[in-house]
This record gives C-alpha cells, structure tokens and sequence, in this order.
C-alpha cells in the first residue's frame, strides 16, 4: 500500500492541514477547519457503505451521536481520559453497528435506506428518554474535564489535532480497504449483489463489517467533536439533516473515490459557511443544497471527481 | 374502561389521516418503485394550503380540501417531469436522493416564507359528547373526508380505464407498454396522485394538530411506519396499517409517557420491515 503515491499524499495533505492554524495560531481557521475536517470523516466513512457497497445509509449520523453521547458520559461521570473514552465510544457504536448489521442488511435498496432512518429516529427517541444522559436537554461538560489536558485552550488544541488524525485514519482506511480483496468483494455487492453472491463473496458478513467499520471512526470523531463543544443533546447529535447533508457531499465529490467525499465534504462546508454569512443567500441555504444535489443527481453521477475522470481520463492514475 | 375505549376510537379517527397520507406514499412506490422523500415537505404544503385558504383568504376551512387536490395533483405532475423522470429505472439510490433534493428545496422556501414557527388554523366544528367523553368534530370530520377520499381513490384505481391503466403499469411497465398503455403519462399521473393524497392528508392533519414548516419530518417517518404496516405498495394496506398505527397510539397513550410513543413506532418499524417486508396485511395479495 505505501509504495504507491497515494497514502503519502494523504500524509502530507493531514500535517499541512494540522499545521497551518497551529503555527499561524488562527483559532478562527482552525475552526473552519475543524468542521470541514468532521465533515470528512463522515463523508469517507459513508462513502464505505454507498460508494463500495452501494447501500445508502440515510441514518448514518447515528454513529455520531452516539459516540458522542458514550464518550461525554465517559468524561464527565467517571472522568475517564479523553482519548480512551473516544476509542471506547468508537468500538462500543462499532459493536452494536455490527450487530444491528445483521438484521437491517437483509433488507436491499430502499428498503435499507428507510430502515436506517427508523433507526436513527428510534435511538433518538430513546436517547431523549434516557435520564442517565440528561434526557431531553443532554449532556453539559463540567469545566474541569478540560483540566486534565492543561486547561480549555490547550484541549481545544488537541481535539483538532486528534479530529484531524482520525481525518487521515478515514481516508487511508477507505484506500486501504479499496485495495483489499474484503473492498472488492464490496465492489462486487454494489454493482451486483447476487452475481457476487454466486461467486463466493460472503454477502451478509462483508455487509455488516463495512457497516460496522464505517461507524468506527465516525463515533470517535463525534466523541471529539461534542468534547469540544462540551455540550451535547438528542436532537443536535441525531440530527438527520447532517445525515443527509453527508449524503451530499459524497455525491457531490463522486462516490466510489476517495478523494471525491473528502473534495465533496470541504466544498460543500466551505460553501455553505459562505452562504451562511452573505447576506440575501442565508435564508436560502438548504435551497441551494436541494438544487445543487438535484442538479448532480440528474446530469452527474459521478460527482466532480467524476467528471474530472471523464473529462481527463489519464487523471485517474493519481487521482484515486 | 370506557376512557381507554375513547382513546382507541379518537386514535382511529386520526389513524385514518395517516392512512391517508400513506396512501400517497406506497401508490408511488407500487407503480414506479420510488420511495418519495419529498413526501413529508408536500405533508407541510397541504398544511401551509389550508393556512392560507382559511385564514389568509377567509374562505371555510374544508374548502382547502379539494383546493389541495386539484393543486397537490398538478404540483406532483409537475415534480415528475421535474425531479422523477430520469430517476426511473436506475438505482434505487438516485430517485431517493433526487426527491429528498426536491424535499430540502420545498423546507428550505418555506422556512424563508413562513419561518419555523408555529401556525394553528382554528376549525369550528361541533363535537358529540358520548358518556362524558367528547369526540372533537374536527377528528371525526377528518376521518369521515379521509374515508371518503380512500373510497374515491378506490373508484378511480378499479372502476375506470384510467385506473386499468395505472394497475397494469404497476404490474409490469414493459407490458404494458407493449399493450398501448402510455406508460410514461400514467407514471406522471400516479405521482400527481400520490402527492395529491399526501398533500390532502396534511391538510387534514393540520385541522387537528398546529404544524411548523418542520412538522413534515414526524409525519413522513408516520407514513414509513403505516407503509411498512401495511406493505409498500398496497393502498388498502396502508388504510389498515394507517388505522393501526391510531389503534396502537390510542391504547399506549394512557399507559406510556406520551414521549415514548415515538420508541414504540420506531421500534415496530424497524422490526415489521426485518420480519415482514412485504407488510402484515399483504398476505392476500402475494
């Protein structure tokens, strides 16, 4: 894997991105960043499931949040470390994804779409009732949970620097398993699932392993990002609307890529920040989300990368 | 005893407006195999509709009804040659993700145009007090106009040519294609239809409850579950599964904290669409 181009790319382009705010001391960078950097966390690892598997996980936020919610409960009720109550939030959503896996992967196409929705919505539900996590109103960081990592501004400091590691982890992930026979066994499912089947792909466990494994780092990232925040409550953490907006900027890069969710997710966050601010657009932001996804739905499957491949075909070598 | 009896019957009454607004979903579906996203954003339209017939122009509140038919029908053919057309036949990840486009569009103009707060269209209408209970005659004026449109929609899809046509397109598109059958025409009119249920059914729904632009979400996610009840595809079905959802909502309010209602819901939809995808009242038709 390392003796091509490629993973080093992703090196370089992680440290640079780590870098940049931490040397310029940019907080309002960083943040942008910050975000931006989620969002590609969630937008490689759905990319496992729609791009490879060709399965739409419309509840995919679910990670999120609930890697969020077990790491803040971790920090704040029994003052674990940070870091291990990320990694702790990633297996536990991971192991429950596979489990769950193998019930809702029976179900194809738009069948599974609908069942992660109600998934999502259920676990929301039932984190909204659940007192242990603050019920309705969430979680609320005690300031002293910053301590242990020299005080709130040096924290905010290592979360991104983590977000941003767990950023590369995503995309050499989805490279590494691109380039795996347990990827192209997945490739094989999204283009057909029974031909594949018949040729001796196991169908249900490689399903369920790549549902479980998208949710991994996308739950440690939500641990990180809600840390950070220091708050979290049921219908920020469950919020569909992200789910979706992940969806977009998937499609928007080019599914099947991996650089096309990463391009797809920093575009989309760098637009919509400015669309946010300027003035006549900020009432109309989802609008211009809805007719920028139709758009691409209707006239460009592939996404940008897509019709960058199209266009120059000889760019496919290097970008991969 | 006669508390919980009220209960089930006002569920059953509401339960009948989701049927409703199901219906629109899974007559798409059974005809093009589209799962309508946008479903939960024409819900709030058909609210927004009654809004403005009622309070804006002044006019009786029941007149938006088939105000909303006649507009939801040509908004969906309209969305069709739009939205839905070049999505036929291709994965099933295209036209969820080219209606749930359409979805963000219709939210987002309407949160520019009405914001998120809260609307509430008073409707008078007199209720019957039976042993001490009252049945609100919005509720009942509801499940009456719901039955009656089901009924109607019953006459179109099995006593005219018209409704021939839109059975066989659903059975199989290349035959009856083969056969003379338009199908590209009926397939636009099927979606008209199946917006103009859901659109009516929010209407409806906005005479009993207030409505946010945001309320669409709650409603659509009902519409899965009556669906899946009832099995994707089959109208009748979501009629019953519609009733059974009010049914399982009347009987669990006295019992549950109203916020676990949602759980009970979600929880029998994610299992039904594991253990009986085809729906537990499709057992006559497969």
């Amino acid at each position: 894997m390392w003796r091509r181009p490629f993973p080093w790319l992703i090196v370089g382009a992680a440290l640079l991105y780590a870098l940049v705010p931490y040397f310029t001391d940019d907080v309002q960078l960083r943040e942008s960043l910050l975000l931006a950097a989620v969002y590609i966390i969630l937008a490689s690892n759905l990319n496992l499931m729609i791009g490879y598997a060709g399965y739409v996980n419309f509840g995919n936020i679910v990670f999120f949040g609930l890697g969020g919610y077990i790491c803040l409960y971790l920090v704040n009720d029994f003052q674990w470390p940070l870091i291990l109550a990320a990694l702790l939030g990633g297996v536990a959503v991971s192991a429950l994804a596979l489990l769950f896996g193998l019930g809702i992967l029976r179900l194809r196409g738009a069948f599974f779409a609908l069942a992660t929705i109600g998934v999502n919505a259920a676990i929301q539900q039932i984190v909204t009732n659940f007192e242990p996590w603050g019920g309705a109103t969430g979680i609320y960081l005690a300031l002293d949970a910053y301590g242990s990592l020299g005080g709130p501004m040096q924290a905010l400091w290592t979360t991104y620097l983590l977000i941003v590691a767990l950023t590369a982890a995503s995309l050499l992930a989805s490279y590494a398993i691109r380039n795996s026979k347990f990827g192209l066994g997945l490739i094989a499912i999204g283009q057909n699932e029974d031909a594949a089947a018949v040729l001796g792909v196991p169908t249900p466990l490689y399903k369920a392993l790549i549902y479980s494994a998208s949710a991994f780092l996308p739950a440690m990232a939500g641990g990180l990002y809600f840390f950070k925040s220091g708050i979290i409550e049921p219908t920020g953490a469950f919020n569909l609307q992200t789910s979706i907006e992940a969806i977009v900027m998937v499609m928007l890069g080019g599914s099947g890529t991996i650089l096309g969710p990463t391009l797809g997710a920093f575009l989309y966050e760098e637009l919509r920040g400015y669309l946010l601010i300027a003035e006549p657009f900020s009432h109309f932001q989802l609008v211009i989300a809805g007719t920028l996804l139709l758009i691409i739905v209707l006239f460009a499957p592939g996404g940008l990368l897509g019709f960058v491949h199209r266009l120059w075909p000889r760019t496919r070598r290097w970008l991969e | 005893m006669i508390g919980i009896l009220a209960s089930v019957i006002d569920g059953v009454l509401v339960g009948s407006v989701y049927g409703l607004a199901a219906m629109g979903l899974t007559l798409i579906w059974g005809v093009m195999n589209v799962i309508n996203l946008a479903h939960g954003a024409i819900i709030v339209l058909g609210m927004f509709v009654l809004y403005l017939v009622a309070t804006a122009l002044g006019l009786p509140a029941y007149g938006a009804v088939p105000v909303m038919i006649i507009f939801g029908f040509a908004f969906g053919v309209a969305l069709y040659w739009i939205a839905v057309h070049r999505m036929i036949g291709r994965p099933a990840l295209m036209s969820l993700l080219a209606t749930f486009a359409v979805n963000m569009v219709l939210i987002g103009l309407g949160t520019a145009l009405w914001t998120t707060s809260p609307y509430n269209v008073p409707v008078a209408m007199p209720g019957a007090t039976w042993q001490g209970y009252t049945f609100t005659g919005t509720h009942m004026m509801a499940a009456v106009l719901a039955a009656l449109i089901a009924g109607l929609l019953y006459l179109l899809l099995y006593r005219t040519r018209i409704g021939k046509a839109i059975r066989a397109v659903a059975n199989n598109r290349e035959a009856a294609e083969l056969s003379g059958i338009p199908t590209t025409q009926v397939l636009s009119l099927a979606f008209g239809l199946g917006v103009a249920l859901a659109g009516v059914s929010g209407t409806l729904i906005a005479t009993l409850f207030p409505f946010t632009v945001l309320s669409g979400e709650a409603y659509q996610l009902k519409s899965f579950v009556v669906t899946v009840l009832g099995g994707l595809g089959n109208p009748a079905g979501a009629l019953m599964g519609g009733v059974a959802l009010g049914l399982i909502e009347g009987l669990a309010t006295p019992f549950m904290p109203v916020s676990w209602i949602p759980i009970v819901e979600f929880g029998l939809f994610v299992l039904c669409l594991i253990a009986f995808p085809h729906g537990i009242f499709a057992l006559k038709r497969s």
